[in-house]
């Protein structure tokens, strides 16, 4: 085996100091190593977006970054977003329009989105429907994960007016 | 599906990063964003036996404007150029780039160094006459865009030679288009065009270049369509008959979303959309 | 947090409450199968062939075996102790089926690309990828067949000496008199509809996890069906059915794909067995394009005869499809089950269905979203365009003509089905309404002018669900299989909380909201108190899984049975206590009382505490608890139907598809949570416009697979697709209780022809008369160059 190489990653606020194989994807560290599971992997091609996860503040695919690229950065996952009790307003849009309906890509979508309306705050149908194009659903046919992204945007539009 | 096995280092200045790769041998490789080089070894279509990750080097980053040229550091990220409107086409074309996840990991210089005629960069870089700078054991070089690509996935950069910078001329007065044809908006394209037009005070075309995207083993130049057009009014008509030639001499590969045949008049259709665009 | 809407009181069937599923998936707290580890499990990675066709000379795995972390490597000699082959359920009585064995691991020959040859077990996830790279397989490689019809011809290479043929089996379904219908014609079209071969992809790949300890087996599987797993695994391990165990945990996604009892399932179990050491096996995408059985893929030549006044008179399918190299669990059943519902929503006297099975050197087809309906569906609506065009006659007013009138119902079809109940008219009167129509053909001008071809397409659908009554497809009836009844467990507990365990094995449907929605009303509690338990056969109740639109038809209504016996039993502890008769007590915002003196009563926690805490104080012979079963065979299948509308924007100069409007009306009966079911609609549509444009499993001439990933097998994403525009009528169904129909496959069954119909109806200005799918955007350049030029 290849020499280990030791990083520090800062995962959902938590410093995670890690000895890992080079090749070792982020998304095998999250799921294996780290236990965070919501990251899933559907397909072998950085084609379905169910690894997304945000590295640096930006948006990527877990499953085409190498854990040691992700040295001394900062990832945040499904599982950062916010609990059943503290819903993220994308969780919470994606539970109300029905968003979802196996679950398995939607951590990866929240991602997505979140860095969708990180730089587009009041998107449009079509800029939703393009900022979402780097993640596969086969349930729903995308027309409630749209929806539940505008409903997220409205709500995350009026928590920053009133604030 | 994962990597085979490779060893990894990080070194933190650039002589560190070049002297590692030399001494990796034939089968090492340099790592930018990844986004080439990691879908090809997770199916095991490549594998290094030494990936030198470039991501501490400091100052590959970033545009900057100077001499009527841009800048791009070599590890400027697809996302970063997208966000960079004042480039005009090279925005555009980032833009366009797979989707926001790629495109926030994928850098220029790892683009053009993989020499994919699929990639959309790569036309860009042609049509903007660029040059990059490789830098290797002996220094740095300047290599011209038409130069750089060599044939299928094979450039002029030599083995331990690294992309430190890619400048584009600023192109003043210059119009854009840029049309990708894709199957799904994420995929690549089947035919991409970018075209770049100046417009003389009289109307007429003063200078034009078009480059295409997936015609050939490189990214190409559309001659013939730029000659039929130079000097000529940019009226629809001019432009559909130079378009008429984007596909001259061109002898495209077959893939399964397109034959050779369609790809030759997906290259007129989307060479006439550039140039309307471009003209507007 | 609630799972309410702004109503708090009253019914919950009919209302789109929010799906109790969802917090644990919003969150990634769900546990999938690969999210579950158990201490020193082994990691497998399977070796498969990169032949199409060959005989394996040798295997030799003393280089993986030679890898640190590598536990062992097997190969199909290896599992002779299995008793028996994996299964195909299909033996109806007089239909010769040839039928390959077909185990977990290859013996002798590999058939398809990704026929499984060996198996590599280790302690590191990724050091048995690289070891299974590391085992060297000698092939032969043998001739390899690929084209159906090429296939029949005598002389043609085989799939599998043995029988002499690459015929796998023919069946028909027929009724009425062809030669007379066909006599009594003025115009008969024939067309060739061929329906591509496509994959299921869910976006979760199969994944399993066996560990077998002192002669018991557990298996985390992502399963449909974890019952008829349970059922095989002990017939081929040998091991007494009581002591499998299936569970199949949060699963992602179905789509018919994970309809199957697979070699893989059987491999980590044995292997289980044989290291005593738990194994997983997480199934990669590429796999699962190979080696997960694909669906569809028939050419049908169909004929379809009417009167000058569009009376319909007959229709003829012959239809060739593609088994691919061995028979699983429902194979050959697939196209026939298509054949029930050939003729659609039209009054057709004479309908006759031919099927020839075809073994190729391709992976299995099987049941893919809808099975064998979207491919009749595409049928009959496809030919219905080409005939009105045929005898000049406007596209709904022959559809509408030959409706069968809802007056009809239960409606005798000419091959003896039953349909329950229909309304076809008013389907279609609200799709019309929907539409405008008008507006749509205005534009139709504005963009010719631009080069855009506009197109409108229509599906008006009807699809047979909820298998299976086993009077109807029993020996008794069409002999197709058994029956597929379901069952169900109420349980209460002593502080009246309520627990379901049913049978069937939803995977992203919402069912453990909308069964508890019906539980909800029928106990008079919260449905927030009822919690759906499914997919485990070892702790809940018998039943045959969740595929062909069968769930609510079928499991929902036991659910709603045994509910009816709690009630039952609530009732008569209540009448005791209260000292009134049994059917004087009624339940009432969540009360059992007398009826008339509301104030005196008991909630169902009252009652359950009384049957668990003070069972002495019950009717005399009364047993303690509060906790029913049901088991439900149908009496009949359901029939949903609709009217679908697609519109489509062609580019005249590259055939670029766009669909940018589709309206659908679906009619599933009375909507138990309607916003669940536009869901399985909007997702459904989604697959079918898929198939049209975009996915297309592809080998080529040698048997290799071109669309190995992602990247080739083009899933739509966002960016290609419509909102959609979704509305309903609903038609009680006779058939159950609750009046459901399914609406799971709808969508997938109505759209595609939709689609197709629109397209073609964009291009007949320039010549295009008829199209198969898939409709790339370089075929349809090649029509539109074709058609202006003919």
């Amino acid at each position: 085996m290849s020499d280990e190489v030791a990083i520090s990653v800062t995962v959902n606020g938590q410093v995670e100091h890690v000895r890992v194989e080079p090749r070792l994807l982020l998304v095998h560290l999250l799921r294996d190593e780290l236990g965070l599971t919501g990251s899933h992997v559907g397909c072998d091609t950085s084609n379905c977006g169910a690894c997304t996860v945000q590295l640096d503040g930006q948006s990527c695919k877990s499953c085409t970054v190498l854990a040691v690229q992700a040295d001394g950065s900062e990832v945040k996952t499904i599982e950062g977003m916010g609990t059943e009790d503290d819903l993220h307003p994308l969780q919470e849009g994606f539970w109300a329009k029905h968003g979802l309906q196996c679950g398995y890509c939607t951590p990866g979508m929240i991602m997505a989105a979140a860095d969708l309306l990180e730089r587009t705050p009041n998107p449009t149908e079509e800029e939703i429907r393009h900022g979402l194009e780097g993640n596969l659903c086969r349930c729903t046919g995308y027309h409630n994960i749209v929806k539940a992204v505008q409903h997220a945007a409205t709500a995350m539009q009026s928590a920053e007016v009133s604030a | 599906m994962i990597p085979a096995e490779f060893d990894y280092v990080a070194p933190d200045t650039l002589q560190e990063a070049i002297a590692a790769r030399t001494a990796g041998g034939e089968d090492a490789k340099f790592l930018a964003g990844g986004h080439s080089l990691l879908p090809l070894m997770k199916l095991r279509l490549a594998a290094p036996t030494l990936l030198v990750d470039l991501r501490k080097v400091p100052g590959l980053s970033g545009v900057t404007r100077e001499n009527g040229h841009w800048r791009i550091g070599a590890m400027t990220r697809h996302a970063v150029l997208q966000d960079s409107h004042e480039l005009g086409a090279i925005s555009t074309v980032a833009a366009g780039i797979a989707d926001q996840q790629i495109r926030n990991r994928g850098t220029i210089g790892g683009s053009l160094a993989h020499g994919d005629p699929a990639s959309d960069l790569t036309t860009a870089f042609l049509a903007y006459e660029g040059t990059l700078t490789a830098t290797g054991p002996d220094g740095p070089r300047e290599v011209a865009a038409t130069e750089f690509f060599q044939d299928y996935l094979t450039t002029a950069l030599a083995e331990d030679e690294v992309i430190t910078e890619v400048r584009m001329p600023r192109l003043e007065g210059y119009g854009y288009g840029y049309e990708k044809f894709t199957r799904r908006a994420e995929d690549w394209a089947m035919v991409g065009v970018v075209a770049l037009v100046k417009q003389a005070d009289d109307g007429t075309c003063e200078d034009v270049r078009i480059a295409m995207t997936n015609m050939g083993s490189t990214p190409l130049r559309a001659r013939a369509a730029e000659d039929a057009l130079r000097g000529r009014p940019l009226d629809a008509g001019s432009i559909a008959e130079a378009a008429g030639h984007a596909a001259d001499g061109t002898d495209p590969p077959a893939d399964r979303n397109a034959s050779e045949a369609y790809k030759r008049h997906l290259a007129q259709v989307m060479t006439r959309r550039a140039l309307t665009s471009a003209t507007k | 947090m609630t799972l309410m809407d702004d109503r708090t009181s009253g019914n919950h069937v009919g209302r789109s409450l929010r799906r109790k599923e969802d917090p644990r998936l919003i969150t990634g707290q769900a546990t999938y199968v690969d999210d579950i580890n158990i201490t020193g499990l082994l990691h497998a990675a399977i070796v498969r062939s990169p032949e199409a066709h060959a005989k394996i000379l040798s295997i030799d795995a003393s280089a993986a075996m030679a890898r640190d972390d590598v536990h062992a490597v097997y190969t199909g000699e290896d599992m002779a102790d299995l008793l028996a082959p994996l299964p195909m359920a299909w033996a109806p009585d007089g239909v010769e089926v040839h039928n390959p064995e077909h185990w977990p691991l290859a013996r002798g020959e590999v058939k398809h690309v990704g026929d499984p040859v060996a198996i590599v077990l280790g302690t590191d996830r990724y050091a048995v990828i690289d070891a299974a790279e590391d085992v060297l397989v000698e092939y032969e490689p043998l001739p390899v067949v690929t084209d159906i019809e090429q296939a029949l011809e005598p002389g043609h290479a085989l799939v599998h000496e043995q029988f002499g043929t690459n015929e796998v089996h023919k069946w028909s379904l027929g009724g009425g008199d062809m030669e007379a219908g066909f006599a009594a014609a003025d115009v008969i079209i024939e067309r060739r509809v061929v329906n591509h071969r496509v994959s299921g992809a869910p976006i979760e790949p199969r994944g399993v996890l066996a560990d077998y300890k002192a002669g018991a087996i557990t298996v985390h599987t992502s399963t449909q069906v974890p019952h008829f797993v349970r059922l095989f695994m002990g017939l081929m391990l040998g091991i007494s059915e009581e002591r499998v165990r299936i569970i199949a945990p949060e699963v992602g996604g179905g789509f018919g794909a994970k309809l199957q009892v697979t070699g893989e399932e059987m491999l980590c179990a044995w292997a289980s067995r044989k290291t005593r050491k738990p194994v997983k096996w997480i199934e990669t995408r590429s796999e699962h394009m190979a080696t997960c059985h694909h669906g569809r893929d028939q050419i049908a030549t169909v004929r379809l005869g009417a009167k000058r006044d569009g009376t319909l008179t007959a229709m003829h399918a012959d239809i060739v499809a593609d088994m691919g190299a061995y028979l699983m669990l429902l194979t050959p059943t697939i196209p026939s089950l298509g054949a029930f519902v050939m003729g659609g929503v039209y009054k057709i006297p004479a309908i006759t269905t031919d099927i020839t099975g075809v073994f190729t050197n391709k992976c299995a087809t099987d049941a893919i979203r809808g099975a064998g309906r979207p491919e009749a569906t595409h049928m009959v609506e496809v030919c219905m365009d080409q005939l009105a065009d045929e005898l000049g006659m406007d596209r709904l007013e022959l559809r509408r003509k030959n409706f069968i009138p809802k007056e009809a119902f239960p409606y005798e079809t000419a091959l003896g089905i039953v349909y329950d109940s229909g309304d076809y008219h008013a389907a279609l009167d609200l799709l019309m309404e929907k539409l405008d129509l008008p507006a749509l053909e205005r534009e139709k001008e504005e963009l010719a002018a631009k080069g855009i071809r506009r197109g409108i397409g229509f599906s008006t659908y009807t699809e047979i669900c909820g298998l299976a009554p086993s009077r109807v497809t029993g020996p008794a009836g069409f002999g197709l299989q058994t029956g597929l009844w379901e069952s169900a467990i109420v349980r209460v507990t002593v502080t009246g909380a309520v627990t379901v365990y049913t049978g069937t094995s939803p995977h992203g449907q919402g069912h453990e909201t909308t069964m508890a929605q019906v539980v909800a009303d029928k106990l008079g509690v919260d449905p927030q108190n009822v919690e759906i338990m499914h997919g485990d056969t070892g702790t809940g109740a018998m039943g045959l899984g969740t595929y062909g639109s069968r769930t609510t038809a079928v499991g929902t209504e036991s659910v709603a049975r045994a509910s009816d016996k709690v009630v039952e039993k609530a009732k008569a502890i209540v009448a005791h206590a209260l000292e009134a008769a049994p059917e004087d007590i009624e339940l009432r915002d969540g009360k059992f009382s007398v009826q008339g003196s509301p104030d005196k009563g008991m909630t169902l926690a009252e009652v359950s505490g009384m049957a668990h805490v003070r069972p002495e104080l019950l009717p005399e012979g009364m047993a303690p608890g509060l906790d029913e079963t049901s088991f439900y065979d149908p009496n009949n299948f359901v029939f949903p139907f609709g009217a679908h509308a697609c519109v489509v924007d062609v580019e005249e100069d590259t055939g670029k598809v766009k669909v940018v409007r589709y309206v659908a009306i679906d009619d599933c009966g009375p909507a138990i949570n309607p916003t669940i079911i536009d869901g399985q609609v909007h997702g459904g549509i989604a697959q079918a416009i898929g198939q049209a444009l975009y996915e297309h499993v592809m080998y080529d001439e040698d048997g290799q697979l071109v669309t190995g990933t992602f990247v080739d097998y083009a899933l739509p994403t966002a960016a290609e697709l419509p909102s959609f525009e979704t509305d309903r009528t609903e038609t009680p169904s006779p058939v159950n209780s609750l009046g459901v129909k399914g609406i799971g496959e709808a969508g997938t069954i109505a759209a595609s022809p939709a689609v197709l119909n629109a397209v073609v109806d964009a291009l007949r200005p320039l010549g295009v008369t008829y199209l198969n799918m898939p409709l790339s955007s370089e075929s349809v350049w090649n029509a539109i160059t074709e058609g202006s030029r003919a």
